[in-house]
């Protein structure tokens, strides 16, 4: 549950608007994938099957959509979307798993793929929440910070008691896989309700700086 | 803190049995954490010991039945919001996903010197560390004229399961015009709350169904938790079909008749069609049998680290402990579970121990989609759990508000239930 990850490791401590730009060079990567994936709130299934929410399903499950049954068995045996196991995908296809039907023969730089897995989380997180970003209590100082992964384990266990620790969205916000910077940024605006959510102010209010870096730290790296 | 060489035994019988048989079940070399109750605190405690402690800890789970029915949601059930199998949950994933060893037994008897649990099946299981998270059992003579045998003509529906269905049943067999009454408890009792949550559920039902009956409060407590949102829904949603007889009415003087089907209220009689009777609350019998509960019937614990003030080897949670300021609530046990479990993986494995930190939040329906919550965020203390900020919805909140709380609602029943049982 607590695997680091390259790529993540680039965002982690990433102040906000490293993340925007990330967000901003992926939907021009994405260009390349827009023929067979469609996002956003009229997403339909082209070639491929859309891609909001991708991060948590299962792969070869999106219902009605066209999969090779390679992509449908590698989800029987397990294949989840997270983060890093779309990296692995995008940088060979075909080596990742072997028969897919998409013809695309990767993204060689790992720029590119992280810009487009930042794109791809912004359909993945509810979009509200990412407008937190202008919050004005959070400064540079506090993006900074270094969380400790295992007190924000030990406190993350306070919020898994609503939220699902397999990051779906069982009725509540899916709060696994963030980026650092908006997981810490969403917090804040909580803590000091810039954000309305009388259970969220309570939570956030309770914690320190150092424990909502903690925090973000921990659930960022859970997949 | 002196320890008595005491021996905690439900009966001579089983106490003799077992000196003759110094059985120890689960003897691995790997220090041994007994839990006694599957319920939101136990089963979290288990769960969060067994994952932290990646098997460095054998960990036993007891609990008697296979199903648990949680009491959450246990009135939505007889508001006609869920089915009865939704509230139900079984323990094979903390058995298979975790490594946990669930007994299906009931614990009878501690013996706090040889530190060891003898299970009603005659089986003994030696600890390091015991948890007892039993919930509650009633008071006797709480309420005069009903004890535990009243339960099928009036049941408390306040352990969920057949009770509750029961409950349900009489509700929906409720003549046209006739009269639902509730004997509720005195506090403290599990979920403040849920007595007057209950009582809108009823109301919600029998309004669709038999909207000329009436429901009947009998409360021994002059206030009660979220009184003003309660009321406030109940006038805007089912006027003139509740009536409340606090204690200035004789609300604190009642006793009831299940043969007659009555309730009495400073002597008057009153014939009613169903009578919901919740008597006065205590820890649930094995902490009372473990030695750990006071004058008053409750465990009084440490807030660090929620173990008891009389064993430092047994730690008492949910229901059953008395911590402070959180109100008795599932999420407020599985708060305590884990902070118990992180000192408790600390103490017999090194790991690290973090600052102890509670929160709970309570959230009731009035009506479809007419959600309302209360909440607080707690601290430990030498002395308790204090509480250090709260909140509570509004009166007069708006339609939008109060269905975005009830479905809330729903995401946390999804969420604690995936952390209790896996
Ligand atoms: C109608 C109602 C509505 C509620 N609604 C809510 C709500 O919306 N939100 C909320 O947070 N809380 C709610 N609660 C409160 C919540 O159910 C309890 O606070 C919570 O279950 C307490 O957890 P616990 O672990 O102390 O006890 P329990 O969950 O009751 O678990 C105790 C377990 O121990 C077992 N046990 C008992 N004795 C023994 C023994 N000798 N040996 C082995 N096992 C034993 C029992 O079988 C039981 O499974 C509600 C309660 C009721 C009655």
């Amino acid at each position: 549950m607590t695997r680091i990850f390259t790529l993540l490791a680039l965002m982690t401590f990433m102040p906000w608007f490293a993340f925007a730009n990330e967000v901003e060079r992926g939907e021009k990567v994405f260009k390349k994938c827009r023929s067979c994936h469609q996002v956003g709130a009229k997403a339909k299934i082209k070639n491929g099957p859309p891609l909001n929410g991708l991060f948590g399903r299962v792969a070869g499950t999106y219902e009605n959509a066209k999969y090779s049954d390679a992509m449908q068995s590698a989800g029987a045996d397990g294949l989840t979307w997270t983060q890093e196991n779309l990296d692995k995908f995008l940088t060979k296809p075909r080596s990742f798993v072997a028969h897919t039907s998409m013809s695309f023969s990767g993204l060689k730089k790992l720029q590119d793929r992280a810009d487009v897995i930042a794109y791809l989380l912004t359909f993945n997180i509810d979009l509200g929440m990412l407008a937190a970003k202008d919050d004005p209590a959070v400064n540079a100082e506090i993006l900074a910070m270094v969380g400790d992964v295992e007190y924000g384990e030990y406190l993350g266990s306070s919020c898994v008691t609503c939220h699902q620790i397999d990051g779906t969205d069982q009725g509540l916000p899916s709060i696994t896989g963030w980026p650092n910077a908006a997981f810490v940024t969403v917090m804040h605006a909580y803590k000091n309700k810039h954000r309305d959510n009388p259970v969220m102010q309570q939570h956030a209010g309770a914690l320190s700086n150092e424990e909502i870096a903690a925090l973000a730290a921990y659930f960022e790296r859970v997949h | 803190m002196k320890l008595n060489r005491r021996l905690f035994i439900g009966s001579s019988v089983v106490a003799a049995a077992s000196l003759s048989a110094p059985m120890v079940l689960g003897a691995t070399g790997k220090p041994r954490v007994v839990i006694i109750g599957g319920g939101a605190g136990g089963a979290t405690a288990a769960r969060y010991i067994a994952k932290g402690s990646k098997g460095a800890i054998d960990v036993t789970l007891i609990e008697p039945t296979r199903t648990y029915y949680t009491c959450f949601f246990s009135n939505l059930y007889i508001g006609g919001f869920r089915d009865f199998s939704s509230i139900g949950h079984t323990y094979g994933k903390l058995a298979a996903d975790y490594g946990i060893n669930v007994v299906h037994d009931w614990a009878v008897g501690v013996d706090r010197d040889a530190k060891s649990v003898t299970l009603a099946g005659g089986g003994k299981l030696a600890y390091d560390r015991l948890i007892i998270s039993p919930g509650i059992d009633f008071k006797e003579g709480a309420v005069e004229g009903w004890d535990l045998s009243s339960q099928n003509k009036m049941p408390h529906a306040y352990k969920a399961g057949s009770q509750t269905q029961l409950l349900k049943a009489q509700v929906d067999a409720m003549p046209a015009g006739g009269t639902f009454a509730m004997v509720a408890p005195p506090n403290p009792f599990r979920c403040p709350p849920g007595p007057y949550e209950r009582v809108s559920m009823v109301a919600h039902q029998l309004k669709e169904n038999n909207p000329t009956a009436k429901i009947l409060i009998v409360d021994p407590k002059p206030k009660f938790s979220k009184q003003g949102l309660f009321e406030e829904g109940w006038n805007n949603h089912y006027a003139g079909m509740i009536e409340r007889v606090g204690p200035d009415f004789g609300g604190d003087n009642v006793s009831v008749n299940p043969d007659e089907m009555t309730v009495t209220i400073d002597g008057e009689v009153n014939k009613v069609d169903v009578c919901n009777v919740i008597p006065a609350m205590k820890a649930g019998k094995i902490a009372d049998i473990a030695g750990v509960t006071n004058d008053k019937g409750w465990a009084p614990v440490n807030a660090a680290d929620m173990s008891s003030k009389m064993d430092a080897n047994i730690h008492v949670l949910g229901d059953a402990s008395q911590q402070g300021d959180m109100p008795k609530s599932g999420f407020s046990a599985n708060s305590q579970a884990k902070v118990c479990a992180n000192a408790v993986r600390g103490a017999l494995t090194g790991s690290k121990v973090f600052p102890a930190k509670f929160a709970n939040t309570c959230w009731s329906l009035i009506n479809e989609d007419d959600g309302i919550k209360v909440g607080a965020s707690y601290e430990a203390t030498a002395e308790k759990i204090k509480k250090i900020e709260g909140f509570v919805s509004k009166t007069g909140e708006n339609a939008e508000t109060r269905k975005a709380t009830y479905e809330e609602s729903i995401g946390w029943y999804n969420g604690i239930s995936a952390d209790m049982f896996g």
